[in-house]
């Protein structure tokens, strides 16, 4: 039964796919996680649902034009946060509402909703074609080699940003290149999760990888693993049991983190219990 | 050879004088303590000197360089603790990871200058241990690596004892001395600690706000006026930040 599903060029299709984002995903997201930006993807995937929405107004690829928005919208949020001194939380408020303010308007005008907008809102990895594939395999190609590149700057800076700008880095540089590559992250998720549940893929496997308590690689490479786990069982259950793909993905990797933290709750308690046998022996 | 030059340096803050006039300069090999109240501009004057303030006037070179032109080798060969350096616990590295950030280009005599910081430090048996699991003493050694591990000509340390037991204190104090004498790296060390300062530092610098006294150790430790004249001020500034606190 397995084999014959995987027969199928759209099941190929949807689990290359999918396995691509779940690395780019977890991988950007780590950093965005640790540096307590977690909503940031959130605020990049409403900024491309104004693009997208001006994209499908004119006739544009809508990726392009929802890309090209959304690191316009982040470079410039990332500005305007450092001149006027406004909090992180704040200026992700505002790059939020305002593009899907935007894409709100622009579909009001353009007749209302269309099934493109809704595969972009709810996120349709079934229907992904080759070339979507392609784009998708050289997007997380890009993005993988300009993270090991500059894995360690990038860490420097997550770590203490301080520092990392005595030491000579070029910090506003590494900050803008992060927020092309998280904005081009989001744009390929989206075709798999949709703008409404992309924070997810970019949160949910890290905040579960770091309740392993390891280290900085070892916990990258967990929450990879982990993004994995559940973007395919997430694919296999809502092929098998005829579900929306995106949700089932998302709950499959809310379960995951639960068990892990049931799991690490249930292991702290059997210690405490031992240290204190120990002690009394 | 000099290592810090700084000549007329004046920085305001909010229509507060921070930092005003102030002329030292610092030699290879030395360790220079630098005393004051808070809200002396210690912190400020070390900001200055990092690059990470630039709007004052006066000039600071480090190595012979202006470090307005932001040189990135100057910096490079700067190693800074920052006061009261608190990691996160639940920050996802080990101590090496840590500890290689410091290394500016990494090649294959990386992991061994990493292993040589950390057992200047002392921690190498733990150098695969979460950072945050150390303790706050394990965490500033840590740093310290993090700090040499580069082979700086020049440490720069703001407080870097807070909230440290005495025991860690002194251990970290030998460790300076140990740095300073094996491996020649000057430093640049501010500290509320008198009796500290007396005992590692070749010389002193005294600053509230502007320069209060800067001359060997022994000359500021063994004058009794000075020592005086230091207290009374100190004892002005705590009241003016007590008053201002609570006014505001």
């Amino acid at each position: 039964m397995i084999l014959e599903v995987l027969e199928f060029g759209f099941m190929q299709r949807a689990l290359i796919a999918g396995i691509s984002v779940a690395i780019t995903s977890s991988v950007i997201g780590l950093f965005l996680v640790l540096r307590r930006n977690s909503l940031f993807g959130d605020a990049l995937s409403h900024a491309a649902f104004g693009g997208i929405a001006i994209g499908l107004a004119t006739n544009i690829y809508p990726l392009w034009t929802g890309l090209t928005l959304s690191i316009l919208g982040a470079l410039g949020i990332t500005k305007l946060r450092q001149y006027a001194k406004i909090p992180a939380d704040a200026t992700v408020a505002i790059l939020l509402s305002s593009g899907l303010a935007l894409g709100i308007l622009l579909i009001s005008i353009s007749g209302g909703f269309t099934l493109d907008l809704f595969s972009f809102l709810f996120g349709s990895i079934m229907l992904v074609s080759v070339e979507d594939t392609l784009a998708i395999l050289a997007m997380t190609g890009i993005i993988l080699s300009i993270i090991i590149l500059l894995y360690r700057q990038l860490m420097y800076i997550t770590f203490d940003e301080e520092q990392a700008r005595v030491s000579g880095l070029p910090i506003s540089k590494l900050n803008y290149l992060f927020i092309i590559l998280a904005s081009v992250a989001v744009i390929v998720s989206m075709r798999l999760v949709g703008i409404l549940l992309v924070s997810s893929l970019l949160v949910i496997p890290n905040v579960t990888a770091l309740l392993f308590n390891k280290g900085f690689k070892k916990t990258a490479l967990i929450s990879v693993s982990l993004s994995i786990f559940s973007v395919v069982t997430g694919i296999a259950i809502s092929y098998a049991a005829n579900l929306a793909p995106a949700g089932t993905i998302v709950l499959v990797s809310t379960a995951v983190f639960l068990t892990v933290l049931a799991a690490r709750h249930y292991s702290k308690k059997k210690q405490i219990v031992k240290k204190l046998e120990e002690a009394r022996s | 050879m000099q290592i810090v030059e700084i000549d007329r340096l004046s920085y305001a803050y909010s229509g507060n004088l921070v930092l005003d006039n102030i002329s030292f300069t610092i030699d290879e090999g030395d360790i220079l303590g630098i005393i004051g109240p808070n809200g002396a501009g210690k912190t400020t004057l070390f900001s200055c000197m990092l690059g990470l303030l630039d709007d004052y006037i006066g000039t600071i070179k480090i190595l012979g360089e202006d470090i307005k032109k932001k040189n990135n080798k100057v910096f490079k060969s700067i190693g800074y603790i920052q006061q009261k350096k608190t990691i996160e616990q639940n920050f996802p590295a080990t101590v090496e990871e840590i500890v290689s950030l410091g290394i500016t280009i990494t090649d294959k005599t990386s992991k061994e200058k990493i292993a040589l910081a950390l057992e200047t430090v002392g921690l190498l048996a733990q150098k695969d241990r979460r950072v945050g699991e150390l303790s706050g003493g394990q965490q500033q050694r840590v740093l310290i690596a993090k700090a040499m591990v580069n082979n700086p000509k020049l440490l720069i340390l703001d407080e870097p004892v807070t909230g440290i037991d005495l025991e860690m204190q002194n251990k970290f104090y030998s460790l300076l001395k140990k740095l300073n004498q094996e491996n020649k790296i000057t430093i640049i060390w501010a500290s509320h600690d008198l009796d500290a300062v007396n005992r590692f530092a070749t010389s002193v610098a005294c600053i509230n706000r502007s320069m209060f006294f800067h001359g060997k150790t022994y000359e500021f430790f063994e004058n009794p006026d000075l020592l005086k004249a230091y207290s009374e001020s100190s004892m002005q500034a705590h009241m003016h930040l007590h008053n201002h606190t609570h006014r505001g």
